[in-house]
């Protein structure tokens, strides 16, 4: 159970801007990981806010999460300069390799899979993010070789 | 106020400023097309059928939003304006199924009338699916998100009508939503079951949980005696669902409908009203003088209990112990009725005909069992009893004039405005006076205490005993007195709250439509009706002086306590 009592101090910090909900929900989403039903249903009662208001708020930002990611977050591009050198075949690879769809997690919790819009380096396009890592000139094969390196660092802090 | 002239498709007009383009065309007859906009919420401006071209403009306007300007030109009726309203019906019509034939909405749906008044005659995109399943997690308010045009009335209507926000807009975009948040449903979000989305909503994506067939089983064994109540606002109102314009008063017609629909008794929640009275008041005056919690809040609006449970829990302790009139009336039928009559209790089947759907949850709760049985075993909305009527060829007009039966029939003119707001304060009011005074009221009108504004409050001078009290109708309302209160702002008495606007007359069971106007006609025929009846006084009620003399023994005696009082529990 996360503890929710953070969430009163976060919500004391915004205690004087005129509209602090989105605010509010950045810092709690970075303390907690993502916007579930007990957190989200604290900031209401703490804020005195419907808390359909506040959901609706956290599922209207793409930003925000009300599913509790994994531990990576695995971001492909999926703009034209990466399509046209082959995204979609190492999405499908990673996908394969994953188990997943976009927006799913692992069951392990250790990756979840989402799109990004481009991020700049078409040069070496295709492009993922692992986390903050960027890496490019992807094939299928490199791509997943990248995760297994992720997981076998994941099971092995674990 | 400012004026401004305009034309409008080459007609010139001439309205106050501020005016929208809708209305200031209805001036000169011409119905711009809509489906978003309702006159008793915000224009939102979601679903661009009102859209018409003003000149200058490089964008067609939504006339629900946009206000007149002098000198405008609009036009309404250009090729541009016909495609495009023709488009964004098609789009919203490709997200819908479409099953208006099995659909609860099929004789009162915008949309459908929308499209026909827009003369769609085919739909050039793919049908695709809308997400969400139905929800029928709630005993009252059944949310089918398949049907869902995405107007906002219902969010509209929760947050602003009712200062509930059960529901929400969720998402964005092409894949924006209404629900529940988390997808929690109706049973687990704070909704207090009143309905009022559900009469606001143009389609069938909001509608009560039917007890329909239910009733009908009744109906059909030969081993039920089944009795029906009627409550005091649906005489003002089903009407309505026949064709006749709001507020036609048809007591005695609906009473002959009952019969011929096969109930053994038509009795009236109105006999439970002045009951209600009895009780209320007495527990009002004993409270002023044994020092109880005050003001104290009136208790016959399920919509209302549902949400200080929620909302207010801390405040309980000023609401009347009172069950509502139709709690009652199932107590008494499973136990006073049914003894005076030989019949067994657990062969004796307890429908009530509400303006509510808050009703429907009510009946069920644990507490409302004093009988040993369930006291009341369905509850049909005005809407579903017009249903079953139109269902067996009914046709309420044209039914001879007949009377309920007795004893559970008689009733005063002092019941039958519980149907309005201010109603069960008058009602009460008139009894308090004569039982303080001992002295005949020579003025039975309190006109204080009514109207269909949100908040009203009145003091009322009973010989020297000043009563001060408040009325409120519409939830927001509500929470306004309620934050008073807490605030320690209060040095009311007595407090009525009834959850919908206009009171029963306006609750989410009634016909759709219902708008201001038509509240205001119900209303009209509340007091009508109340002025038309010999006695105006419950406790002046034969039928009710009968029940404490055979059964009762007197207000807030031990077995009324057991039978009509209850309590209850914060959420
Ligand atoms: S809501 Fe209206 S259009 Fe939709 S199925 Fe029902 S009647 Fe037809
Ligand atoms: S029934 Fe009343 S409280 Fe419930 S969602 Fe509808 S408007 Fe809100
Ligand atoms: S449920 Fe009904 S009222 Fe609510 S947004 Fe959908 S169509 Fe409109
Ligand atoms: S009625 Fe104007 S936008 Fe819907």
């Amino acid at each position: 159970m996360p503890d929710l009592a953070k969430i009163h101090d976060i919500v004391k910090v915004y205690e004087k801007t005129p509209t602090p909900l989105i605010y509010i929900l950045k810092d709690v989403q970075k303390e907690f990981g993502a916007l579930t039903e007990p957190v989200l249903s604290e900031v209401a009662r703490i804020t005195q806010m419907p808390l359909s208001e506040i959901y609706g708020v956290a599922t209207f930002y793409s930003l925000f999460t009300t599913q509790p990611k994994g531990k990576h977050v695995v971001r492909c591009c999926n703009n034209a300069p990466c399509h046209v050198r082959n995204s979609k075949e190492v999405l499908q690879k990673i996908k394969e390799y994953l188990q997943l769809e976009i927006g799913g997690t692992t069951a392990d919790g250790l990756f979840t899979l989402e799109f990004t819009s481009c991020l700049g380096l078409c040069a070496v396009a295709p492009v993922m993010m692992v986390d903050n890592e960027v890496y490019g000139n992807l094939t299928p094969e490199k791509a997943v070789a990248i995760l297994k390196d992720y997981k076998l660092k994941g099971s092995s802090n674990a | 106020m400012n004026k401004v002239t305009l034309t409008i498709d080459g007609r010139s007009v001439t309205v106050p400023e501020g005016t929208t383009v809708l209305d200031a065309a209805e001036r000169i007859n011409i119905t711009i097309p809509r489906l978003c906009h309702h006159p008793d919420l915000n224009p939102v401006s979601a679903c661009r059928i009102c859209v018409v071209e003003v000149k200058g403009d490089r964008l067609l306007r939504t006339a629900c939003s946009w206000k007149v300007q002098e000198g405008m030109e609009v036009s309404t009726n250009s090729k541009v304006v016909r495609d495009s309203r023709k488009m964004a019906m098609e789009l919203l019509l490709s997200r819908h199924p479409m099953r208006c034939t099995e659909c609860v909405r099929n004789g009162s749906c915008e949309l459908r009338a929308c499209a026909d008044q827009l003369g769609i005659r085919e739909i050039s995109f793919e049908y695709h699916q809308r997400q969400g399943g139905l929800d029928t997690s709630s005993p009252s308010i059944v949310r089918d998100p398949s049907k869902c045009i995405l107007c906002r009335r219902c969010v509209q209507t929760c947050a602003m009508v009712q200062s509930v926000s059960a529901l929400g807009m969720e998402g964005r975009g092409y894949e924006v939503w209404v629900d529940t948040p988390f997808a929690q449903g109706m049973a687990d979000v704070p909704c207090v079951a009143c309905g009022q989305c559900i009469d606001r909503c143009p389609v069938a994506a909001l509608y009560e949980n039917s007890h329909i067939d239910r009733v009908w089983r009744a109906l059909d064994d030969p081993n039920l005696h089944v009795v029906v109540q009627t409550a005091p606002a649906v005489r003002v109102a089903v009407g309505e669902e026949f064709g006749l314009p709001a507020g036609a008063l048809v007591t005695d017609k609906l009473v002959a409908g009952l019969r011929r629909l096969g109930f053994d008794k038509v009795f009236d929640t109105d006999f439970t009203a002045d009951l209600t009275i009895m009780e209320e008041g007495h527990e009002l005056l004993s409270r002023i003088k044994n020092g109880g919690k005050l003001p104290m809040l009136t208790s016959c609006s399920p919509g209302w209990i549902n949400f200080i449970e929620h909302f207010f829990p801390t405040l309980l302790p000023h609401v009347s112990s009172c069950k509502s009139p139709q709690q009652m009336f199932g107590a008494l039928a499973k136990t006073y009725y049914a003894e005076k009559h030989g019949i067994d209790p657990k062969a004796l089947y307890v429908v009530s005909v509400m303006p509510c759907t808050a009703k429907k949850w009510e009946s069920g709760r644990p507490e409302m069992t004093s009988s040993g049985f369930q006291d009341v075993d369905a509850v049909l909305t005005t809407r579903e009893l017009a249903t079953m009527m139109k269902q067996v060829g009914i046709d309420l007009p044209n039914l001879p004039e007949e009377e309920y039966d007795a004893p559970l029939g008689i009733s005063t003119g002092a019941a039958v405005i519980f149907g309005a707001t201010g109603g069960v304060m008058e009602a009460a009011l008139r009894t308090v006076y004569e039982v303080v005074t001992k002295k005949p009221l020579e003025n039975v009108d309190i006109t204080a205490v009514r109207g269909l504004e949100g908040v009203r409050e009145a003091e009322v001078d009973l010989d020297g005993v000043k009563v001060r009290a408040a009325v409120a109708n519409g939830l927001a309302n509500a929470r306004k007195l309620m934050d008073k209160i807490v605030a320690g702002e209060a040095d009311y008495h007595f407090i009525e709250i009834m959850a919908c606007p206009g009171g029963c007359i306006g609750g989410g069971g009634q016909p759709i439509p219902t708008s201001a106007e038509i509240r205001k006609k119900r209303a009209e025929a509340i007091y009508k009706a109340d002025r038309g009846l010999k006695i105006r006084k419950s406790h002046e009620n034969p039928a009710i002086q009968q029940l404490y003399k055979e059964y009762l023994g007197e207000p807030n005696s031990h077995r009324a306590h057991e039978l009509l009082h209850t309590h209850y529990t914060a959420k």
